[in-house]
């Protein structure tokens, strides 16, 4: 892609959109949780159809869970990432590694569009929301995975001039410098990450907010009682 | 001791018809609804029978309840560990096939139906799909299948029965069976409650209702796998699971639930009890042959004054007392002893009890005359038409003491009722089986009056549930009742 495009694209594209999709996911998300609680839901289908199921939730979840966290990590700790990808052995473990879980990302998630489309039942309780956002994610997917085979070293690339971006938005002082230069399927990637971002308020995705950590610690049983008053004494 | 109060109820399995009026009068206030087509939060199984879900008895398939294991209980269907897991696609969760898909039928064919020589029929269509689908299954698809190859003989309850056992189940001349309405059983030790990650399933503290809270469901679903019982169902449309509420907008003002209160047999008893919450985990540990009486032993005297004060102390209302006081559940549960839980193997606690059926009086025809094969008048329990090991297994964690104890006191009653009332029984021979049987002729007098003469008001001994306490908690109750059916509430309906 051109560097000097025109309209100020990249401005467009890599400091407005990037704002403007995290106002909308925090506004919105708040929102909704207060006013539309009742809309949380991981609105599973297992029980229309039990088999499939399993070939497509798990390995997309597990695949996903991954890469966002290997995300969130290089984010984090950038040069510790590149301190473990200075011995070739260590980098190509965590790119192969990364790899696998996108390509199970992948598998999870077409196994999941295969039963959506073939499952009558299944079909009765897809949204149009649902499909926007199985195409954000095949793009999301697909792009990260081209980024991975043709532009590697991803991961050191991501510490060294993605992350340094990213900590400049996160700043307020946005710097684009880092990616005008950048392929321009690392910019659909970008680009694509920020509307998921702006639509995940609007979707199913919202169930990822309310993931029910506490169950590890609670008690077993629940008692409510009438006031707070009676919440002191033991259930 | 920490006291509290508990809605329970006995149903008379000896009285119910099995007409499932209990059943449409729950589906019409309740499952009416998009997604809550298939549930019914009330049914009525034939026993012997698969039942609905299909063989949900069957705790290999479906894993739900607790397991003791090294001496504690854990969940059989999920761990907090496995709920990491789990969560993305429960291994323990009964699919739709294991219901049926709900249905109705496409009427507007009958009147757009062309001319023809023969009559137009409404086809079945889906209610999920909306395509016409070929009905293979329903709610009760076995009802009164009792000697069914197919059905009866895959209850779960026969498994322990021995081959002579099970073969004369389904003799011709022996066929039996027997009706076993169910709803959710308001469990001490709820393993649905355990289960849910959000934390959205609870107890209600001053009534012991297990609600779901449907604004913090996630649709995590490990309370279907979890309620050994299947009485939690998940909703597929809005994404939320349900449950029968024992109708408690009706209990708070002083109703009785709707399938109590349409109850055709008048099987349904309803009314508190007070009980130890603290022995609650110690009870639900003990091995299966002490399960019953540990249950029992639960309940307290509500006329014991310890356990009077203990209650006040512990914010239970003493107008609530009083009606323990004068609950039929406690006389049937605890004084008579002739109610039982139902699978108390799972260990959740059951607080709906089941007074076992008396069996047909078995006969033989000699030429023109039929006779009873039994010396006494009414059948012998220890041969009775339904095997005593599977009435056992259903009421009794598979030991038949406790069953073959409520059979006889019934039977004892019946005899002691037919020595007043008819008198061709010696009253001399009814009284010494009243004794043997471990009952008065004061306690036989007081079953026969509320087992068949019982009013309305006998049955349903519902306490003042207190809810201006609750509402005295959050704000003024005289402007609470100036306010209360004004605002915006949440429509529940399915998010993006």
């Amino acid at each position: 892609m051109n560097t000097n495009s025109p309209f100020f694209l990249d401005e467009i594209l890599f400091v407005v959109l990037p704002y403007i999709a995290l106002v909308i996911f925090l506004l919105v998300s708040i929102r909704r949780y207060l006013t539309q609680s009742f809309t949380f839901s991981s609105l599973s289908s297992q029980f229309l159809e039990n088999q499939q199921h399993f070939w497509g939730l798990v390995p997309f979840h597990y695949g996903i869970i991954a890469i966002v966290t290997g995300h969130l990590i290089g984010f984090l700790i950038p040069r510790e990432v590149l301190w473990w990808n200075s011995y070739p052995l260590r980098l190509y473990v965590l790119e192969i590694s990364a790899f696998i879980f996108g390509v199970l990302t992948l598998v999870g998630l077409t196994s999941i569009i295969i039963r959506r489309l073939t499952t009558p039942k299944i079909k009765m309780v897809s949204s149009t929301a649902d499909w926007i956002l199985f195409g954000i994610f095949i793009v999301q997917i697909v792009s990260g995975l081209s980024v991975a085979v043709f532009h590697s070293w991803g991961s050191s690339w991501f510490a060294s001039s993605a992350v340094p971006y990213l900590w400049s938005l996160a700043t307020l002082s946005p710097d684009i410098s880092y990616i005008t230069a950048m392929p321009w399927m690392v910019k659909l990637h970008i680009v694509c990450a920020y509307v998921m971002i702006a639509f995940f308020p609007f979707t199913r995705l919202v169930h990822a907010l309310v993931v029910p950590n506490p169950y590890l610690w609670r008690k077993t049983q629940v008692v409510r009682w009438y006031g707070a008053w009676k919440l002191k004494r033991a259930s | 001791m920490n006291v509290r109060s508990q809605i329970s109820m006995v149903f008379h399995l000896d009285k119910c018809i099995g007409c499932h009026t209990c059943s449409i009068a729950c589906k019409n206030i309740w499952t009416d609804r998009k997604g809550a087509e298939y549930m019914w939060w009330n049914n009525v199984e034939t026993k012997p029978g698969t039942g609905f879900p299909t063989q949900w008895e069957d705790q290999e398939k479906y894993r739900g309840g607790w397991e003791k294991k090294n001496g504690s209980i854990n969940l059989k269907s999920i761990s907090k560990t496995r709920t990491i897991t789990d969560i993305f696609h429960n291994p323990s969760m009964p699919s739709m096939d294991d219901y049926y898909e709900p249905w109705t039928y496409k009427y507007d064919e009958l009147f757009n139906a062309p001319e023809g020589s023969d009559q137009p029929t409404a086809r079945p269509i889906s209610l999920v799909t909306g395509e016409y689908i070929n009905v293979e299954a329903g709610p009760n698809w076995d009802d009164d299948l009792g000697g069914s190859r197919v059905y009866a003989e895959n209850d779960p309850n026969l498994k322990n029965l021995s081959e002579e056992q099970q073969q004369q189940l389904f003799a011709i001349e022996r066929l039996v069976m027997f009706y076993f309405p169910r709803i959710c059983n308001h469990c001490l030790n709820p393993s649905c409650v355990a289960s849910c990650p959000s934390g959205a399933l609870y107890k209600r503290g001053e009534d012991g209702i297990v609600l779901i809270d449907q604004k913090r469901c996630r649709g995590w679903r490990q309370c279907i796998a979890a309620c050994p019982y299947k009485k939690t169902f998940y909703n597929w449309s809005t994404g939320k699971s349900e449950k029968c509420i024992l109708c408690f907008p009706r209990l708070e003002t002083g109703q009785a639930p709707a399938c109590f209160h349409s109850c055709v047999g008048r099987i349904r008893y309803l009314g508190v009890l007070l009980y130890d919450a603290d022995r609650i985990e110690e009870v639900a540990n003990k091995p299966n042959d002490e399960l019953v009486d540990a249950h029992r032993s639960l309940i307290l005297n509500p006329n014991d004054p310890a356990v009077i004060s203990a209650a006040l102390q512990n914010g239970v209302h003493e107008s609530v007392i009083e009606f323990a006081q004068k609950s039929p559940v406690y006389k049937f549960v605890k004084e008579w002893k002739i109610a039982l839980p139902p699978h108390i193997e799972f260990r959740t606690l059951p607080m709906l009890y089941y007074v076992p059926p008396m069996s047909p009086v078995m006969a033989q025809q000699n030429d023109d005359t039929v006779q009873s094969v039994s010396d006494s008048f009414f059948h012998d329990i220890e041969q009775s038409r339904v095997p005593l090991q599977f009435l056992a297994n259903l009421f009794g964690a598979g030991h038949q003491g406790k069953v073959v104890y409520a059979l006889k006191k019934q039977k004892a009653v019946r005899t002691y009722r037919r020595a007043v009332t008819v008198g061709d029984i010696e009253m001399s021979v009814a009284e010494k089986m009243l004794n043997e049987a471990d009952c008065t002729t004061q306690e036989a007098e007081a079953i026969y009056q509320l087992t068949s003469l019982c009013t309305f008001d006998d049955r349903f001994v519902i306490p003042p549930m207190h809810r201006e306490e609750a509402i005295e908690m959050m704000k003024d109750p005289h402007e609470h009742r100036s306010e209360v059916g004004f605002g915006f509430v949440e429509k529940p309906e399915r998010g993006l």
